[in-house]
């Protein structure tokens, strides 16, 4: 890890008309570092996640993020452009809906080799191997690489958008609820991929999970949220096994013991 | 020649083009925004005309609006100046505007087309005006609009690169043959219209200034004379034309766009050039291919 933070996160709020959304939040991302927020269903966890990665604007508040070239910019105040090349290099954004986050009506390594077109590869072999590479690493069979992710089982679509994510080998990863529809043991698997990818490239990341186990399993810190407030943050395994808030105790208690 | 419209005396009487003023005023400035912005779709009023959507009004609006008097006019459709569409855009114009016709490519001052470009190179003083269906070449790979032309505006066209590598992965090379993306300027990418992608390589630098009009889309679009258009490919697929085996069945030229001709039920068959004009010059001028003289006992 070096000795400065990926993203500073400062008083970022978002109100819908009277309504908060989330209010005052504030915190810094390091390279390297998987941050959890959970919360129950309407905490502002989405809201808060869609702000950080600039697809929506928040009311007030300041995101700056470190460029490959060391300096910081702030997002609000980028153009267009350059905001949405970010969002396509540097950056990953995987929905809990994979249907929202690949193109299912292109094949497998269309949908990986996109983001490498988007950049300007123009050699279809290079991208084809590249993109065969990147569904093994998600274990997918590559001689799936032709078929669409409307022929392909819930856990294979979502590691197919975590590849067509990753490709470009972002350093920044947005995760909305990345496991929510998949069943147990497929989510398991899911989990196991993620946390071994994150460990091999390095990555930040910022998963949105209600569900605690994710948190537990994948991430390093985790923010607690109710009402669009940040009521608690922490060391995963700080805030999972002594919770100081009623409402995490609450939270925590409440998961369900086989 | 029937009489000039705009001379009747009654009420009920056309401009002349059939067009009033004003929208050709305005069809005209979106026109000169088009050329000033070689690929770039201009927005614009399309108006009804008395033909159905898809028959070529968007063509249609932009001939319209800049044939004069003096002008000489061709229509093709699929390259062949005989066809219903062809014969009656024609047919429209000597009435409502009175100006002369004609089939020869060379003579013409302004060509409207439907899927071909003449086979002829065409010239510093002559106008090429497509009738175009569908004018976003991002349409079919991203349905909306707002997110198309954003992707214009910031020139993000790693997508079309997307359908291109489909192909590829479906048919072990490039199957798209028409309508092929092309790259303008450097810059814009544009829908050539359902031109064969044969026609592709006649637009790069072309003396002629090309326009394309989409009614029902209400877009209007141009490609200035003597501008870069390049086609969209692979590094280790690059575009290629079609190529065919035999020249003309009727005037044996090679390196031509031929269409297919059904001859009879028995799978007999031949290529014939699709741009009539430019076969029928060669027949006059003495060229033959093998089945020339044969065609009319074969009809019969």
């Amino acid at each position: 890890m070096t000795d400065t933070p990926l993203l500073k996160v400062r008083d970022v709020s978002k109100f819908y008309g009277n309504r908060i959304g989330c209010s005052n939040v504030a915190f810094d991302l390091w390279p390297g570092e998987v941050l959890a927020i959970v919360g129950e269903s309407g905490s502002g966890k989405t809201t808060l996640l869609n702000c950080l990665s600039t697809r929506l604007m928040p009311t007030t508040g300041t995101v700056e993020y470190q460029m490959r070239d060391g300096g910081y910019r702030d997002l609000y105040h980028m153009t267009e452009a350059e905001r949405r090349f970010l969002m396509r290099t540097d950056w990953g954004f995987v929905h809990q809906n994979p249907a929202d986050g690949l193109r299912m009506t292109v094949s497998a390594g269309a949908n990986v080799g996109e983001r490498l077109m988007a950049i300007g590869d123009r050699h279809y072999g290079k991208i084809r191997e590249t993109a065969s590479n990147w569904l093994e690493r998600v274990e997918i069979n590559t001689d799936r690489i032709d078929d669409q992710p409307r022929a392909f089982s819930g856990g294979m679509r979502q590691r197919l958008q975590i590849a067509r994510n990753l490709v470009t080998g972002p350093r920044l990863v947005f995760m909305d609820e990345p496991t929510g529809g998949l069943d147990v043991s497929v989510q398991a698997r899911l989990l196991d991929l993620v946390r071994g990818l994150v460990n091999d490239l390095g990555l930040s990341a910022i998963v949105v999970t209600h569900d605690l186990a994710v948190a537990r399993l994948l991430s390093h810190r985790m923010m607690v949220m109710k009402d669009g407030h940040v009521i608690e943050q922490g060391l995963t395994d700080r805030v999972l096994d002594d919770p100081r808030e009623p409402y995490t105790q609450l939270l925590v208690s409440s998961i369900l013991q086989v | 020649m029937s009489e000039e419209v705009s001379h009747h005396a009654g009420l009920a009487s056309y401009n002349f083009a059939y067009l009033d003023e004003q929208t050709k005023r305005m069809i005209r400035r979106a026109i000169l925004k088009a050329i000033a912005i070689p690929g770039y779709q201009v927005p614009f009023a399309s108006r009804e005309m008395p033909m159905p959507y898809g028959w070529g009004t968007g063509g249609v609006q932009v001939t319209a609006s800049i044939i004069g008097m003096e002008d000489v006019l061709k229509v093709i459709d699929q390259g062949a100046d005989d066809t219903t569409n062809a014969v009656s855009i024609r047919a429209f114009f000597r009435k409502v505007a009175n100006v002369a016709v004609t089939t020869h490519t060379k003579d013409a001052t302004i060509i409207q087309t439907r899927h071909r470009i003449p086979e002829e190179k065409l010239r510093e003083n002559q106008v090429l005006v497509y009738q175009v269906p569908i004018p976003e070449p991002l349409r079919f790979l991203e349905p909306r609009e707002t997110e198309t032309r954003k992707m214009h505006a910031l020139e993000e066209y790693g997508l079309m690169h997307v359908k291109l590598y489909e192909d590829i992965a479906k048919n072990g090379r490039i199957a798209t043959t028409y309508a092929y993306p092309v790259k303008v300027a450097g810059r814009y990418v544009m829908d050539p219209s359902p031109t064969p992608k044969f026609d592709n390589p006649k637009m790069h630098m072309s003396e002629a200034l090309q326009l394309f009009g989409a009614g029902r889309e209400k877009r209007i679009y141009a490609v200035p004379p003597f501008t870069e258009v390049v086609s969209l490919d692979f590094e280790d697929h690059p575009f290629e034309i079609q190529k065919f085996d035999k020249p003309c069945a009727l005037c044996g030229a090679e390196n031509v766009y031929l269409d297919e001709v059904i001859l009879d039920d028995r799978g007999g068959r031949m290529f014939v050039c699709s741009d009539t004009d430019h076969c029928e010059e060669r027949r006059e001028q003495g060229h033959a291919g093998h089945l020339l003289g044969k065609q009319k006992e074969a009809a019969e």
